[in-house]
């Protein structure tokens, strides 16, 4: 429930922007972000909100523990996990879909 | 088109700058040898740090004076189990109750969700809060979202409220605010702890300003930390220099996503929605303004005003056991360490939890016990 996962905006239609997570595409909603997000942009994803515009020249430093997460870790990895939890919006932690 | 393409950052290093955690971590073995004492204790207050610490092996690189541990940084772990018991109520009662998966298998006083689900009855995992509206609309009966944790899940639940829901659907609030649970164990008698690493996305919501009149008020630095190993190790560094040097601050160390006002959007409408009030963390005290109650002019939303929640319905606890041994609480607290507990990786496991650190994926014990029992090569034990 900590960790938000960030994503790239494809397109914003109102108050909801399709947001890309490395190829998952998800809804993601704009009500309580504090800035104006654009198609490009990246924003910081949580439990389904938008709850930051990341910075252009931080995008990079941003995306890189997660992209070692889904990269290399067994499928068990309590960290990984709740990532691809939250990536795939199906829940936060392994106890979800029970 | 701005920004790179997710998958062109990939690094195959285990840190993305050896040279730099190198570095940082001499630059942490030389500073707490210069403050010189036996044992310096720092406390994060996050699962997600904890799942970074443990996962990439950093309490390897902390000399044995340096203790790094985790506070009531776990939402799952700190829901009372007078909470849990509202929930289990009303699912009995047969109220929808939608709620996050780590939630289902924290114990109430004399069950959990899970075990009310598998009686029959209607409990449901959602992702998020808008799942759990969109359950209402697609049902008839009444839908209750147990809310529960901090800053982050809070302002999703409070947008809810504030964009309008199905007459069917309400709030049971659990949510809690991390700054007044630093001040308890801040002034726990004997408290080891001499500085806090607070939660990245937590402030992201907050802004790092919340937290100066904490510092004021103790004489304890707070550094605000990102999720990587690096952000983590160089927040390690700036907190043990402000320690060293006497000079209780906030330090920001997580610039990219954490300003000093945060996200004002957000928090203006977590507090139209909701107000501090006093409530019990499991285990730890009852925190003065560390729960998040629903405001009067929300009231119809609140689950609490709309049921008559009876515990006394619930079967009687069942004779205490193992529970009477578990010591979540002083975990949680930053007195014992899980290597402490009798049952911990015996009679308390992943597969059977005894107390709410080994449940949720971000409890203390459940991930020491995941990484390897005892991620832990510096001080503690």
């Amino acid at each position: 429930m900590c960790l938000g996962v960030p994503g790239r905006v494809v397109s914003v239609e109102g108050n909801k922007a399709t947001v890309d997570f490395w190829g998952v595409r998800r809804q993601v909603l704009l009500d309580v972000v504090d800035e104006p997000v654009a198609v490009g942009d990246y924003v910081l994803n949580h439990v389904g909100y938008a709850i930051r515009r990341i910075p252009e020249d931080e995008i990079q430093e941003t995306l890189e523990l997660f992209e070692q997460l889904l990269a290399h870790q067994s499928p068990d990895d309590l960290m990984a996990t709740g990532v691809r939890a939250e990536i795939a919006g199906t829940g936060a932690g392994d106890d979800a879909g029970s | 088109m701005p920004g790179p393409e997710p998958g062109a950052a990939f690094r195959q290093l285990k840190f993305r700058d050896p040279v730099r955690a190198a570095a940082m971590a001499h630059a942490i073995r030389r500073i707490t040898a210069e403050i010189g004492r036996p044992a310096v204790t720092i406390m994060h207050v996050c699962g997600s740090h904890e799942q970074a610490i443990a996962k990439f092996g950093l309490r390897s690189a902390f000399p044995r004076a340096l203790n790094v541990i985790m506070g009531p940084g776990c939402p799952v772990c700190i829901t009372d189990p007078p909470e849990v018991d509202e929930g289990v109520v009303l699912a009995r009662q047969g109220v929808h109750v939608a709620t996050y998966g780590d939630m289902l298998r924290v114990p109430g006083t004399t069950m959990s969700l899970a075990d009310a689900q598998a009686d029959g009855a209607k409990v449901h995992v959602v992702y998020s809060a808008d799942q759990a509206v969109d359950l209402a609309r697609q049902v008839d009966e009444p839908v209750v979202f147990f809310a529960t944790g901090f800053e982050t899940t809070a302002v999703a639940t409070a947008a809810v409220a504030l964009r309008g829901v199905p007459p069917n659907f309400s709030i049971l609030c659990a949510h809690k605010y991390i700054p007044p649970a630093m001040e308890v164990v801040a002034g726990i008698p004997g408290t080891r702890v001499e500085g806090f690493v607070a939660a990245g996305h937590a402030a992201t919501i907050t802004g790092w300003g919340v937290f100066e009149p904490f510092v004021e008020r103790h004489g304890l630095p707070v550094v605000v930390a990102g999720f990587e190993p690096l952000d983590i190790l160089a927040s390690v560094v700036r907190l043990l220099e402000l320690i060293r040097d006497r000079t209780p601050r906030v330090a920001n160390m997580y610039p990219r996503c954490v300003t000093k006002e945060g996200n004002r959007r957000a928090q203006e409408q977590l507090w139209r929605v909701f107000e501090p009030a006093d409530g019990g963390w499991r285990g730890i005290a009852r925190v003065p303004g560390g729960n998040l109650r629903i405001r009067d002019t929300y009231s119809p939303l609140d689950a609490r005003r709309r049921f008559a929640i009876d515990r006394s319905t619930l079967p009687s606890p069942p004779e205490r056991g193992l529970e009477t041994s578990c010591i979540c609480g002083a975990i949680m607290s930053g007195l014992n360490s899980p290597v402490d507990c009798v049952l911990f990786g015996g009679a308390c496991t992943p597969d059977h939890p005894v107390g709410a650190c080994m449940v949720s994926s971000e409890g203390t014990c459940r991930i020491w016990h995941e990484y390897g029992g005892h991620p832990d090569l510096g001080g503690l034990t």
